[in-house]
């Protein structure tokens, strides 16, 4: 009975001290999890950690949240999807973190998501595009369309322009989010009435790829579609040219493919690379120019699509702090992120729709002397 | 046909490649009956030798010889730290394997923090971009280069083994190291010197992939030490000329089960073959040439 009171009493004291330091500066913690190191996966990872940390930075300078601020706290997963596990349970059960950015990888975001929506924290990805990712449960979000969201738009684009006849697939066997793209690759095409004529496959890792592009070649396909990340990607489609695989021939790339990595890698053969995004580095926008600028004042290089998502993620978060007055209920606070509508974000006016899957309009974009130019009919 | 001879020169071209990092191995193995894990990290060590050279300016046959002597650099060190360390406190030479495998990881976390992650690539050059074709079959400049290359490493390394005293003595120590101390050979440095010589083809070798492929990564290592530990088996534990021919075999392996067979299937094939090659030729493919052992 003793001992009752007083952790009454002291929880009580507890709660007015909170409530002391709350009147000048109500913390929202803000977990951040991407890869900073292993290999590609650390590509999409830095660059989504330094657009969240603008963000949160931003945010915080402008005063818009009033007391509330913004914490972000970065963890690094190293593209490894048990690591990603622990990470997730360090943020939620130490930190208590109000809500979790990312996590870098698909296969990642399959192993840790279910963590968060059990414990109720909402999650959302910038960089998970494979199918099923917000099915997890009703706390995933993500900012990142899915391929199939994004591809059929830039197929369609394609067709229109080239009138292609057959296709070849080149992917990823050994990734999750490689094979699902191949997937809606292959279902794009069939019912675009392109015909496949060759399929073939690699694995992380290999850097060798003349032997299936030399197939490829023999098939002469109008169209090859990569299934690749970015590095992968570039090296395909390097590889791709210098074995005479004729420039009638268009090479189009999966959205995990967009990243600043791909002209400086794949130099003068990415010429006409055409991709699908969400994001644009030269959208016309008053809120795209405050991220560029932003970003190349506190980076010193240019931000990619994975950037501008997870920045946008941030802007999501901090409008559904103000709608939810707060995060002590993450309940209320989830149903405020569902709730997004028309924000103003760095690739137009952005919603979730009622999978929370982003609501945009895919943009096509075609490589131009080693940069992404938006594709002109 | 032209598709069937294209693949034969990506065969050789990849096979080339396998073929110098095998010989390191191999050599290795046959003078001191251990596997040198970190052979891989020697690999990518020298392709960031190569390009930290090529980056500084240094024409390519001069980023090749920083690529040389870094990775021997390596070797050496390895030795000296590793090896002969516990050969002197009487370790067991698993001790060698699993304390080389904790170097190669090392070596790795080291390049993560001093070049980062990210895949890098050798400063493009017009010489790089030039190829042939011939009757639709496509030759790069590059890969005749590395294919001269590796050649020149191959002959260089028979003749400095079958020619040269530093050979002898290698060879005898290969023999047996208490035969070679009777006669008279210095048993340490000449195991300093092997370790030198595999390190550098090693290093060699991954400045060349590294080139041929633009990929210089930490990690380009361990998928390369899988294939070198392929190709001497491939070839004959400790066969230097086994290791040349298993090279380009495997080479060739790899590329056809891809045109004919399916990419899908291309490593099960490759690895698949050693467990062939284990229970029906255990001495490697080549072993008519045992007596040409290092």
């Amino acid at each position: 009975m003793k001992r009752t009171t007083l952790a009454l009493l002291l929880s009580a004291a507890g709660a007015i001290g909170f409530a002391g330091l709350a009147k000048a500066e109500t913390p929202v913690k803000i977990g951040i999890v991407q890869a900073t190191s292993g290999g590609s996966a650390a590509l999409y990872g830095v660059m989504q950690k330094n657009g969240a940390e603008l963000a949160i930075d931003e945010i915080n300078a402008s005063g818009k949240l009033g007391d509330y601020k913004l914490i972000g706290i970065h963890q690094d997963d190293g593209g490894d999807r048990g690591q990603t596990v622990n990470v997730f349970q360090r943020l939620i059960n130490q930190e208590k973190v109000a809500v979790i950015l990312g996590p870098t990888l698909t296969t990642s975001a399959f192993a840790a998501d279910p963590i968060a929506q059990k414990a109720g924290v909402p999650v959302i990805a910038s960089s998970n595009t494979a199918p099923g990712v917000p099915e997890i449960g009703d706390y995933i979000f993500r900012t990142s369309p899915p391929e199939a969201m994004v591809f059929p738009g830039v197929l369609a684009y394609v067709k229109k322009k080239f009138a292609p006849k057959t296709a070849a697939q080149i992917y990823g066997i050994d990734d999750v989010l490689m094979k699902s793209a191949y997937a809606v690759h292959k279902k794009a095409l069939e019912s675009e009435g392109i015909k496949i004529v060759s399929t073939e496959t690699f694995q992380k890792g290999d850097v060798d790829y003349s032997a299936q592009l030399t197939k490829i070649k023999a098939a002469n396909p109008d169209i090859l579609v990569i299934g690749g990340l970015a590095e992968e990607t570039a090296n395909i489609v390097r590889q791709a040219r210098q074995l005479g695989i004729p420039p009638s021939t268009v090479i189009m790339g999966a959205n995990a493919a967009i990243s600043n990595k791909l002209a400086e890698l794949a130099g003068a053969a990415a010429n006409g690379f055409v991709v699908g995004a969400g994001w644009f580095i030269n959208y016309d926008s008053p809120t795209n120019k405050a991220f560029l600028d932003g970003y190349r004042k506190k980076y010193n290089s240019d931000p990619d699509t994975f950037a501008a998502q997870a920045y946008t993620s941030v802007y999501v978060v901090a409008d559904a702090v103000k709608r939810a007055g707060g995060v002590s209920d993450l309940k209320k606070f989830r149903d405020a992120i569902a709730a997004t509508k028309d924000l103003e974000a760095n690739n137009g006016k952005f919603s979730f729709d009622e999978h929370r899957e982003p609501v945009i309009q895919p943009k096509v974009l075609v490589m131009k002397d080693g940069k992404f130019t938006l594709a002109t009919d | 046909m032209s598709t069937f001879l294209q693949q034969l020169v990506n065969g050789i071209s990849l096979g080339s490649t396998y073929a110098v990092f095998a010989m390191g191995c191999t050599l290795i193995f046959g003078v001191l009956n251990i596997v040198n894990m970190a052979q891989g990290a020697f690999f990518m060590g020298g392709a960031y030798f190569g390009l930290e050279a090529a980056q500084l300016g240094l024409p390519a046959p001069l980023a090749l010889v920083v690529a040389l002597l870094g990775g021997g650099l390596l070797g050496v060190l390895s030795e000296l730290v590793i090896f002969r360390t516990l050969r002197a406190r009487g370790g067991h030479r698993w001790m060698g394997l699993v304390a080389s495998l904790a170097l190669a990881r090392m070596l790795v976390g080291v390049a993560q923090e001093a070049f980062g992650t990210q895949v890098q690539r050798y400063p493009a050059s017009p010489l790089l971009q030039i190829s042939w074709e011939f009757g639709g079959v496509r030759v790069q400049f590059l890969q005749v280069v590395i294919l001269v290359v590796s050649l020149l490493l191959m002959a260089a390394l028979a003749f400095l083994l079958q020619r040269s005293s530093v050979g002898r003595a290698i060879r005898t120590v290969a023999f047996s190291e208490d035969v070679a101390r009777i006669v008279g050979v210095p048993v340490g440095r000449t195991i300093l010197i092997t370790f030198f010589l595999a390190g550098a083809l090693a290093g060699a070798s991954g400045m060349l992939l590294g080139n041929l492929f633009n990929v210089v990564s930490p990690f380009m290592g361990e998928q390369m030490l899988v294939k070198g530990l392929t190709v001497i088996i491939l070839g004959g534990l400790g066969n230097v000329p086994g290791a040349v021919a298993g090279g380009f075999l495997l080479g060739l392996i790899e590329v056809f089960s891809v045109a004919y067979v399916s990419s899908s299937f291309r490593d099960a094939i490759g690895f698949g073959l050693i467990f062939v090659i284990l229970l029906v030729k255990p001495n490697g493919l080549f072993s008519s040439f045992e007596e040409r052992r290092a």
